[in-house]
């Protein structure tokens, strides 16, 4: 595990990936992927469906083992190694497209397992800790429902909360309004927007363009397992550079 | 047949109630290991396992409850017949928990091991606090078919010479040679132990299907 001298210099990136690249059998699912995230930077990833993107989140907090390069989050180094994926995870939150909710446990549990059992918290604060994110979600009043009783959105915020939990430093959003009906879009993403503005760093993968637009430092574009293009939202949307990105982009806003 | 050979036969019973509770919670301990050995995700434990449960699945009980019994004294392991048809039936019993655990466990949805892993939580938590748990509710109805195979599997202990139910019921019929009424009764105390716990998995069933529409 490398613990950076400089841990308290805020110029440290959150998240580094370096040459990292990914293969499933023999097929490449990452190409030398490069990204710096600073700290409290919010990043939009997007691209055709099969390009990577979530493939590219999931490898920071080792939901997928990457085969080349290096990932450092928060100043350390993800190895294989149970021990650093462990203190990896233990920073990074993440929120599923399908919630992934623990269906055999209420709202408020599925929320304090884990500073239960992975940060050591004791029943009482882990009890605390949750209530008070679950009142940040607008949600507290469900807390002793079975996420089978509440629906999608609600179901998402929940998700959110429950990673919240953790305290973490950054959060990973994977496609997380792609399994809600249209009305219940607006209460997810207004939880995101909130935890942004709170400075939370971020990494979402998403098709929610408004959002992008409105929230994030940076977008990056990915085809075909590579980073095809990355600019800030504006000049993303106005002006892209890559005649694979103005094709995505034209089909994409085209549907709207 | 008079009250003493009724009593004889219900000493049987206890014996066949006995042996079931003990090799189906031996057998639920040991097929928990079989069936986390299973789904270890480590090539070779995953293989062994397999072949254990194998094993039991192609092999006749009543060769199983041999092998122990007369196998292990070969060997030198000298044991009564009530220890070795319990070692027999949680032998088997573990083999065919842990294949009917196995199902249930890789039957919970991947997204709930992602979630537990992105929580940080380990091995540990997650199988006891997030996977088993749901594994369990959905292998209920399995699982309670099984112990009524394993009640009724009991009767092979007889062969070994262990006076359960059947041997009971052997006995009697040779002294009273009333082989109908006897096992009439010995059948009688068996469907009266099975048949309830087969209406219940099948309620058990009914209302896993309901709540997984």
């Amino acid at each position: 595990m490398i613990q950076t001298a400089t841990k308290a210099d805020t110029t440290e990136p959150m998240i580094t990936m370096s040459d990292v690249g990914k293969w499933y059998g023999a097929f490449q699912a990452l190409h030398d992927v490069d990204i710096t995230v600073a700290k409290g930077e919010r990043i939009v990833l997007c691209g055709p469906s099969g390009s990577g993107k979530s493939t590219l989140i999931r490898c920071i907090n080792h939901l997928e083992a990457y085969q080349k390069g290096e990932i450092h989050v928060g100043g350390i180094l993800l190895g294989h190694s149970s021990k650093t994926i462990d203190a990896v995870r233990r920073e990074v939150g993440m929120v599923f497209q399908q919630f992934n909710l623990f269906p055999h446990l209420t709202v408020l549990q599925n929320c304090m397992l884990a500073p239960i059992r992975a940060l050591g918290l004791s029943k009482a604060e882990a009890q605390e800790r949750a209530k008070s994110l679950l009142e940040r979600v607008k949600i507290s009043e469900q807390a002793e429902k079975y996420p089978a009783q509440l629906s999608g959105g609600q179901q998402q915020r929940v998700a959110i909360a429950r990673a919240l939990c953790m305290r973490p430093k950054v959060m990973l959003f994977d496609e997380p309004t792609s399994a809600l009906d249209p009305e219940m879009v607006k209460e997810v993403l207004d939880t995101m927007i909130a935890l942004a503005e709170e400075g939370m760093t971020m990494i979402c993968v998403t098709h929610e363009m408004g959002f992008a637009r409105q929230v994030a430092d940076r977008v990056i574009f990915m085809a075909n397992g590579a980073i095809v293009e990355e600019a800030p939202p504006a000049e993303f949307f106005s002006n892209p550079q890559h005649e694979r990105t103005r094709k995505f982009l034209g089909e994409i806003l085209g549907r709207h | 047949m008079g009250r003493e050979e009724f009593v004889f036969l219900l000493i049987g019973l206890k014996w066949t109630v006995a042996l079931s509770i003990v090799a189906f919670v031996c057998g639920c301990v040991a097929g928990l290991v079989v069936a986390l050995a299973r789904t270890s995700g480590i090539a070779i434990v995953e293989g062994v396992t397999a072949f254990y449960i194998a094993i039991f699945q192609g092999t006749p009980l009543l060769m199983q409850l041999f092998v122990v019994y007369y196998g292990l004294a070969l060997v030198g392991i000298r044991m009564d017949a009530w220890a070795a048809v319990s070692v027999g039936l949680t032998l088997h019993a573990s083999a065919y928990l842990g294949e009917i655990w196995r199902g249930s466990i890789e039957a919970v949805p991947r997204g709930q091991t992602e979630a537990a892993k992105a929580l940080a939580l380990g091995y540990v938590s997650r199988m006891k606090d997030v996977v088993l748990p749901q594994a369990i509710r959905i292998s209920l109805p399995a699982t309670v078919g099984f112990l009524v195979q394993l009640i009724k599997g009991t009767s092979l202990a007889s062969i070994v010479g262990f006076t359960e139910l059947t041997r009971a019921g052997n006995i009697i019929s040779n002294q009273i040679f009333q082989p109908i009424t006897v096992f009439g009764i010995v059948g009688a105390l068996y469907f009266i132990m099975c048949c309830p716990l087969t209406i219940w998995g099948a309620h058990l069933e009914r209302r896993f299907a309901a709540s997984a529409r």
